[in-house]
């Protein structure tokens, strides 16, 4: 009794300091204006939804009050954002796979050290190579592209696909793909019709990672792009007008920005809870 | 239907010999029982046949075609596994329709009904049909596993111990089910098993491996009673034959562990002169007790419900017997004993080959 009520008050604990942060930016973002500075907080306040229209510009005269200056440069960036972290994943998802099913299949000569080779790309801090990267992207031409963020995205997010979704390609015995090559199907159709369908929880565990990640990638969004291929992240960070930093508008940008994931992480629920356990456990 | 042939085949993974020189004839229609303790190389050579794995060296027909290099799915074997490996994602119904929906069996749906509801009358899992493999019990998957391999028709069945994961009464029941399914259908059977009983029940001829090496083939009355060496005479029958020292001499044949010297003609019928030190096996009904002038003390008596095991001593041996379960033996029990002499085995104590 004691212990359940101990549990319920820690968990209680834990979900007020997780929650607290996102609450905070949801409601500042429909806050109106001195509401948002007011101490103490303002639990209960009438709401609005002019960040949110001036965000779209939907309603860009009350823009102007906000000393925003043209429109809004947040829907543009809010697609480059969905176009390059949903490509990349894609990208790193579908190689990551290939390369695990071949490394857990497959005799590789020099498995352990590839493997250890790719892990090692994720050693480094990705600052250390932000400028030999603007270097090297500068001179293939691939400054604000897109298909230089989904490039660097899918390079960073795929040894980690790899080394997750080898975690769970290992898991499944290889006699399914062995039964179905006697059954009468090629190697790569025993992939597609037996292997893949079992590992599509570990595909969903890797590809939230992998989306999460490129879509809150910061740092190279911000140097290596500037207008055509501009992510949210950094746009974001910049919204502020002639009269300060516009924090309303700030709020509902982190509010739209947060949505994706969160709808995508629901959606393949069911499918995570049940990957993100069952890599875990070796046999 | 189909016949099998290997020829010297190898087969090393890394450090460890799979296969030595395995030479081997699965005939046409016969139900071929691979047997041996775990790491002989069994699966090892199913997996040969079925082209999931190649030969280092040697040979593999089928129906006297070379397949070395053919891949597995154009062998047309069927390959029933240890665990089943139904696909999990399917229903039973699919999981039977896949061999035949793949490019390559490409056959019409209603076709393909008609042979599912075939095979399922056959197993008696039509009520399954709709249900995933994880709502099934371990005797369900094993009949689905089977369906599966069925409804192709396939030359040969590739069996990997399909039994040793069913509880004792289900795996005496499919034993059966087993052998009748292989007489009905007039098929070719290759099934491998570590269990010597399911081995004499189901096969018409019993192959023992050991260590990659083929030790025997033959019907499981010759491997019984005429095992080729020590191993398959240890490896084949429960409990264990006995194994004596024995010391042939002017006529005699000298029992050293029991001090008993028996006459050498009446136990011997082989043409060869044995060696000076032989090694004398008998099995444990072959000795009859309450007969015969010498006598041992009993150590342990073993009730196994249809007949008993009697641990009797002799000096410093210890011998095991077989008796009906109606007799009755108390520890400490003086008995007189009688080595039934026609039953006397001998195996050449270096080579552990059998001689005569």
């Amino acid at each position: 009794m004691v212990w359940k009520v101990a549990k319920g008050i820690l968990i209680a604990l834990a979900l007020v300091f997780f929650l607290l942060p996102i609450y905070w930016i949801v409601a500042t973002s429909f806050k109106q204006w001195p509401d948002i500075f007011a101490i103490p907080p303002k639990f209960v306040f009438r709401g609005t939804l002019v960040h949110y229209l001036t965000l779209f510009n939907i309603r860009p005269e009350e823009a102007a009050k906000f000393g925003q200056v043209g429109k809004s440069l947040f829907p543009p960036r809010f697609l480059n954002s969905i176009v390059i972290a949903g490509v990349s994943t894609v990208l790193s998802v579908a190689l990551g796979t290939f390369s695990a099913y071949a490394f857990s299949r497959f005799r590789v000569r020099g498995e352990n050290d590839l493997l250890f080779f790719i892990l090692s790309t994720r050693m480094l801090p990705p600052i250390v190579v932000g400028i030999p990267f603007f270097v090297v992207y500068r001179a293939l031409g691939l400054i604000d592209t897109h298909i230089g963020l989904i490039l660097l995205y899918m390079t960073f997010n795929l040894s980690f696909a790899v080394w997750l979704m080898k975690g769970f390609i290992d898991e499944i015995p290889r006699e399914f793909e062995e039964a179905a090559m006697v059954d009468g199907y090629t190697r790569f159709e025993a992939f597609f019709k037996v292997i893949l369908p079992q590992a599509l929880s570990g595909i969903a565990a890797t590809a939230v990672f992998c989306l999460i990640a490129a879509w809150n990638e910061f740092f190279f969004a911000l140097i290596l792009t500037s207008e055509k291929a501009r992510t949210a992240p950094p746009s974001i960070a910049a919204i502020q007008g002639t009269s300060g930093i516009n924090w309303g508008q700030i709020a509902a940008g982190v509010t739209v920005f947060l949505l994706p994931v969160v709808v995508f992480t629901f959606l393949v629920r069911k499918y995570l809870a049940r990957g993100l356990t069952f890599g875990v456990i070796k046999r | 239907m189909a016949e099998v042939v290997l020829r010297d085949v190898e087969k090393r993974f890394g450090k460890i010999q799979a296969l030595r020189g395995m030479t081997l004839e699965v005939r046409d229609g016969e139900f071929l029982v691979l047997l041996g303790p775990t790491g002989a190389g069994k699966t090892t050579t199913l997996r040969i046949v079925s082209g999931l794995e190649e030969p280092d060296r040697g040979d593999v027909f089928i129906d006297g075609v070379r397949m070395n290099g053919v891949a597995p799915r154009d062998r047309n074997c069927a390959f029933v596994f240890q665990n089943y490996i139904l696909y999990p994602h399917l229903t039973v119904y699919d999981n039977l329709a896949f061999p035949l929906r793949s490019k390559l069996w490409r056959t019409e749906e209603g076709e393909i009904r008609k042979r599912i509801e075939h095979v399922a009358r056959v197993l008696k899992i039509e009520h399954l049909l709709q249900r995933k493999p994880d709502k099934l019990s371990g005797g369900e998957q094993q009949r689905v596993a089977l369906g599966r391999a069925m409804v192709r028709n396939p030359r040969i069945f590739l069996m990997d111990e399909p039994l040793s994961n069913l509880d004792a009464k289900l795996r005496e029941e499919m034993r059966v089910e087993l052998k009748s399914l292989q007489k009905n259908l007039g098929a070719t059977f290759f099934f491998v098993t570590h269990d010597h009983v399911e081995a004499m029940t189901l096969g018409d001829r019993v192959a023992v491996l050991n260590q990659g090496v083929l030790q025997q083939v033959g019907t499981p009355e010759e491997v019984y009673e005429y095992p080729a060496n020590v191993f398959v005479a240890r490896f084949v029958g429960n409990p264990e034959m006995n194994f004596l020292e024995g010391f042939p001499e002017g006529g005699k044949l000298y029992l050293g562990d029991l001090a008993l010297a028996l006459d050498l003609e009446k136990v011997w019928k082989g043409r060869e002169v044995l060696p000076s030190r032989v090694l004398v096996g008998i099995r444990p009904e072959n000795i009859l007790l309450g007969q015969g002038g010498t006598v041992g003390e009993v150590y342990l008596v073993e009730d196994l419900g249809a007949d008993k095991i009697v641990r009797l001593r002799v000096g410093e041996t210890l011998l095991r017997v077989r008796v009906p379960k109606e007799a009755e033996f108390s520890v400490g029990e003086k008995v007189p004993y009688l080595l039934v002499h026609e039953k006397l085995l001998f195996f050449d104590p270096i080579t552990e080959k059998r001689l005569g």
